[in-house]
């Protein structure tokens, strides 16, 4: 079923004046209600009316995670606090965290995508869908709750964990639709195998997998494993969450919102808009967000765009997989890090110095995260409990500021290698 | 009465106790005790050596983390009950002990003590008519 099929069915020309009068209403709310953009703008010599249709967006300037931090915690908001009401947040560069605030019209337009993904995936009322997405701060969870609750199927809202309990209620309630990260599905499927559940007595027939990077091999894995369809999703909170774009039946593309989130694909290194076809840095404009509207917002993830009608009857613009990033961020187990918070966590430690290099790997099906630490000399003991103390303080510290836990390994000095250039400070064994 | 010990961080992977081992062999540098405290990861190798400052350069100089702390070296009879009766007096004042290792030369037993306080226990242990030994006998030992 197309949930909206006026919006995902309207021709390019109808689209381009949607999009068109979106964005130059979106230019001028900003203008005249954030001083910071204003600005930014003024500095670029624009004012509002410079901004009439979709061709005029190059003219403007892009917006990063910097600004956001900058900005920190509501700056970039363009309603007063009474309109918000909801905050969410994810990873900033350093310690502070990239927060979003929505009014009640940006719920309902965040479920509105949400509720047209899930039905690109397939998924209809009669469906029970078990949410497996983190409920909190992160916008995963609550992000396909809404979605889910306003196509009418039933929630089950257990968060993501607790693995037997997951295999329990799929089980009993017979969920048909698992929503969570590629790797805690494959993760479900090994203790599904251990606990010796017989697979053909779920329900199971679509999974809705998204916030992090996964291959086209680990969809046959999982698609094999589990008896299901995968389904891509993609979103970033600093946009909406998910639902920004979604993969329908046809898995050639995840179908971008784009009366809502207006796409361009740029060189990260010129910034100029790269040729159609080309693969560069998504950049999105958010054309009806009211409250932390975002223009030309860098999201650093490497795809390209198909305008072609898709055989499922949509003409929603497509995006790739994401082909990797155009900045260091790393994700581990749908949780976004970046190595500067690492550093930044070490550089506030007077016993350490900053060398240090993260290591991540697969074991089985879940991201695991290491981190090499130089004992230099200044902070070596001869007693044992005290590098002991040493390595728990560090580990304590990197779980608050991460949200995921790490393991800390203390290494001689000298064992990190040192480059001339950029210091090499990841080294990614996951094959995806 | 205070002896210097070397104290060096080591990863937990094979050939670093012989490298160690290696270079201060190479440079004329006798080792006269030693002991390895090891936690899953890493370990360290604490040492009693014939020059404690010159080893204590070169393993620097060949990147190793390594620091000098101030231990006590106690002769006992080498006899049963010889440690007990020196432990007691140490714990019947209070003086706690982060490590201690120990090792014998002909007829003497030695051990190498690190109290928590460093004076104290030298005092007390003075007071006792214990034998401490002094670094520059022990040094050519």
């Amino acid at each position: 079923m197309i949930w909206n099929e006026r919006i995902e069915c309207a021709t390019r020309d109808e689209m381009r004046i949607i999009q068109s009068e979106r964005l130059s209403e979106t230019v001028k709310r900003i203008y005249h209600s954030v001083p910071y953009y204003r600005k930014k703008m003024q500095d670029a010599g624009l004012t509002p009316n410079d901004i009439e249709d979709i061709d005029d967006l190059r003219k403007l300037p892009f917006t990063t995670k910097i600004d956001l931090r900058d900005n920190y915690p509501f700056g970039l908001f363009t309603v007063p606090m009474s309109e918000i009401v909801r905050l969410h947040a994810s990873s900033g560069t350093t310690g502070k965290p990239t927060v979003v605030g929505y009014t009640r019209k940006d719920i309902q337009m965040w479920a509105e995508v949400v509720t047209r993904s899930l039905c690109m995936a397939g998924v209809h009322r009669n469906d029970i869908v078990q949410i497996a997405y983190g409920y909190g701060l992160f916008t995963g969870g609550l992000g396909l709750h809404y979605g889910t609750e306003n196509l009418g199927a039933s929630v089950i809202p257990i968060s993501g964990g607790n693995t037997t309990k997951q295999i329990q209620l799929m089980e009993d309630f017979g969920s048909s639709v698992l929503c969570c990260t590629p790797s805690y599905a494959l993760n479900i499927a090994e203790v599904i195998k251990e606990m010796k559940v017989d697979i053909s007595k779920l329900k199971l027939r679509v999974g809705i997998f998204g916030a992090e990077p996964w291959s086209e091999a680990m969809r046959k894995e999982i698609e094999s494993k589990l008896k299901i369809k995968a389904i891509d999703i993609y979103g970033l909170s600093e946009i909406v969450g998910p639902g920004v774009s979604c993969e329908c039946e046809e898995q050639c593309g995840m179908h971008i919102n784009e009366d809502h989130f207006l796409p361009e694909v740029i060189d990260p290194e010129t910034l100029e808009p790269v040729a159609p076809g080309e693969i560069g840095e998504l950049v999105f404009s958010t054309i009806t967000k009211e409250g932390l509207p975002l223009l030309r917002y860098r999201t650093r993830d490497l795809t390209r765009l198909h305008y072609e009608e898709c055989a499922c009857g949509r003409t929603l613009v497509r995006m790739e997989k994401c082909k990797g990033r155009s900045d260091d961020m790393l994700i581990i187990r749908g949780v976004n890090v970046f190595p500067s918070q690492i550093e930044t966590v070490l550089l506030n430690m007077s016993e350490v110095e900053p060398h240090y290099l993260i290591i991540i790997d697969r074991e089985g099906t879940l991201d695991t995260m290491s981190l090499m630490v130089e004992v230099q000399e200044q902070f070596f003991s001869d007693e044992i409990r005290k590098l002991q103390e040493l390595r728990i303080k560090i580990t304590k510290q990197l779980e608050s500021v991460l949200g995921i836990s790490v393991n800390v390994k203390l290494v001689e000095p000298k064992t990190i290698e040192r480059t001339a250039g950029k210091a090499k400070r990841v080294i990614d064994n996951r094959s995806i | 009465m205070l002896i210097k010990q070397l104290s060096v961080f080591l990863e937990n992977k094979s050939g670093r106790l012989t490298e160690v081992s290696k270079i201060l062999g190479d440079c004329g540098i006798n080792m006269l005790a030693f002991s390895v405290a090891d936690t899953s990861e890493f370990g360290i190798l604490r040492l009693i050596v014939s020059d404690p400052e010159r080893a204590c350069k070169v393993l620097h100089d060949n990147d190793f983390s390594v620091n000098l702390t101030e231990v006590v070296c106690m002769n006992c009879p080498n006899e049963p009950g010889a440690l007990a009766k020196a432990l007691q007096i140490l714990s019947d004042n209070q003086i706690t002990i982060a490590y201690l290792y120990a090792f014998s030369t002909g007829d003497s037993a030695n051990v190498v003590l690190k109290p928590d306080q460093l004076e104290e226990c030298i005092k007390v242990l003075q007071e006792h008519k214990m034998e401490l030994i002094e670094a520059s006998t022990l040094y050519k030992i």
